[in-house]
């Protein structure tokens, strides 16, 4: 880390250790005393020191170093308090084992993989796993987690604690799975980090209702995964995937108005991440090991396509989603499947994948993609109720007018 | 579980209900929620309300009744609506929450409702 260097101003200096090295000093710390919740507390003890002591004193020259011993020493001073001594005497041994390498050089053992592997741990709430994740990796507060994933700010720090506290009474291990636990635990990892990027992706109308404003967050958590674990071709496909999506966010919304992604102006699409997505997806595909989310990052690689040849290959699209519901038959890919075989094969054959995809109730894609189908087959008066189904059911005022709009031309 | 949906709109959104061009996507948005509403089966029961200006309150103090014209607060926001829904838990309820127009430009406080009172045997 560069952090001394660059910074001038104290409180500058601060965030930008903060910003680049929350989640390595925090995984750091909380493998050392198997605690995350003293290890969050001890650090930000330690940020709020260095806000104090760096604008008289001057920034240190390794910011990092020096935060992590003034959390140290805090986390030394909760432990004498709370007697914990059979807990020190591992954490002591392991003091001993790292503190020489740790130190001297400046540079600070990325343990980030091992705190992911432990935040989507199996014996974890499902709910808590991303939110999790996204407070101890990246340092986002609770409050800012709750509203992204809808949920009150009391009920989502009490999820956080709770799981926070299993890790610790539970004895869950900052270990990378062994090899056999390998691709189950990774999927759960991966599936975090997605989660945070939003899981209403829908290729046909776009609407993703469901988009929980952390995008920038997720992709930053993948790019971590990518570089700690470059040879997983998964973790390669999800970057890819979030990618793609994120090169058309400008081109989702023209003078306020929603564009869904046929009609979205590819000139607008930032081609820069479209290639960075592209470069990822060759990487993975040469282990010659797919997985859902290499076939989901394919998928929007061929809508991409369209920035080049002006169309889209929709029988390719379609049949990239048969693959993707026999390695994960999710509602979701169910409903962009029968999506795709509308636009490959005609409304009538969209119609029937749909209502064989046993979407749940009130699930909003299903409404929107039977909506477009129904207009497309004939049936308007059908369509128009779908479409108004569809616009009850989105928490997003740009798709909701977009879907009125369709329903009062069809 | 049942939770009420309070739906709370500055006056600009009562402006729009009557504005020739803007009552359009008004209401359609609220009927397509309502509808949505329904179809889920979830609904206890619930309401649209006339606007403020229509509201008259009453205060009994000491024996005497005081009735006054307009809602009782200076409030920037006013309720326009309600629903009681019967959902699993709080969760499910912020979630219809959100999917209502008001939380677009307006609030929605979403609150459990206490039991009923026992009955008389």
């Amino acid at each position: 880390m560069s952090a001394g260097s660059a910074a001038t101003e104290p409180r500058a200096a601060a965030e930008l250790a903060a910003r680049t090295s929350y989640g390595r000093l925090l995984a750091y710390l909380a493998r050392e005393w198997r605690d995350v919740a003293a290890a969050e507390d001890a650090l930000a003890e330690a940020f709020a020191q260095a806000l104090a002591a760096w604008p008289g004193a001057g920034v240190p020259d390794h910011p990092e170093a020096w935060l992590l011993t003034v959390a140290r020493r805090g986390l030394m001073r909760a432990g004498r308090r709370a007697r914990t001594a059979e807990r020190l005497r591992p954490v002591a041994e392991l003091l001993d084992e790292e503190r020489g390498a740790a130190e001297p050089s400046g540079s600070i053992p990325d343990e980030r993989l091992r705190l992911m592997f432990v935040c989507a741990h199996p014996a974890i709430d499902e709910a808590a796993r991303t939110p999790l994740m996204l407070q101890t990796v990246l340092g986002l507060d609770a409050a800012r987690i709750a509203s992204a994933f809808l949920v009150a700010p009391t009920a989502m720090g009490q999820r956080l604690v709770r799981a926070k506290t299993k890790i610790r009474d539970a004895g869950i291990a900052f270990r990378i799975p062994e090899p056999e636990d390998l691709p189950e635990r990774l999927d759960a990892v991966l599936q975090a980090i997605y989660a945070a990027f939003g899981t209403g992706w829908d290729a046909i109308t776009g609407t993703d209702t469901a988009r929980a404003d952390l995008a920038g967050e997720a992709i930053w958590l993948a790019r971590v995964l990518v570089s700690l674990m470059p040879d997983e071709p998964e973790a390669s496909g999800l970057l890819a995937l979030m990618l793609h999506a994120e090169a058309r966010r400008e081109a989702r919304v023209a003078d306020g108005s929603f564009v869904p992604l046929g009609q979205q102006d590819v000139g607008l699409w930032r081609h820069d991440m479209t290639a960075e997505a592209e470069m990822h997806l060759r990487r993975a595909a040469s282990a010659a090991r797919p997985g859902r989310f290499q076939i989901e990052a394919a998928i929007q690689s061929v809508h991409a396509e369209r920035a080049r040849t002006g169309r889209t290959n929709w029988p390719a699209i379609a049949g990239l989603y048969d693959l993707l519901v026999t390695l994960a038959p999710t509602a979701g890919a169910r409903v962009a499947r029968a999506a795709a075989i509308g636009e490959a094969r005609g409304p009538a054959a969209g119609l029937a994948a749909l209502e064989a995809a046993d979407a749940p109730d009130n699930y909003q894609p299903y409404w929107a993609v039977r909506a477009h189908l129904l207009s497309g087959s004939g049936d308007l008066q059908a369509a128009r109720e779908a479409y108004e189904r569809a616009a009850g059911l989105t928490a997003d005022q740009r798709v909701r007018a977009f879907l009125l709009a369709r329903r009062d031309r069809t | 579980m049942q939770y009420m949906l309070v739906f709370s709109e500055g006056q600009d959104a009562f402006d729009r209900r009557n504005d020739p061009e803007k009552a359009g996507p008004y209401w359609g948005a609220w009927t397509a929620y309502a509808r949505a509403v329904a179809e889920a089966g979830i609904v206890v029961s619930g309401a649209g309300l006339q606007p403020p200006a229509t509201a008259t309150h009453v205060t009994v103090r000491d024996g005497k009744r005081h009735v006054q014209d307009g809602p009782f607060a200076d409030a920037k926001e006013h309720l326009g609506g309600f629903f009681v829904i019967d959902v699993p838990d709080l969760d499910a309820a912020l979630e219809w929450a959100a999917r209502s127009p008001a939380a677009s430009y307006g609030r929605v406080e979403v609150r459990p409702t206490l039991p009923p009172p026992p009955m008389p045997a």
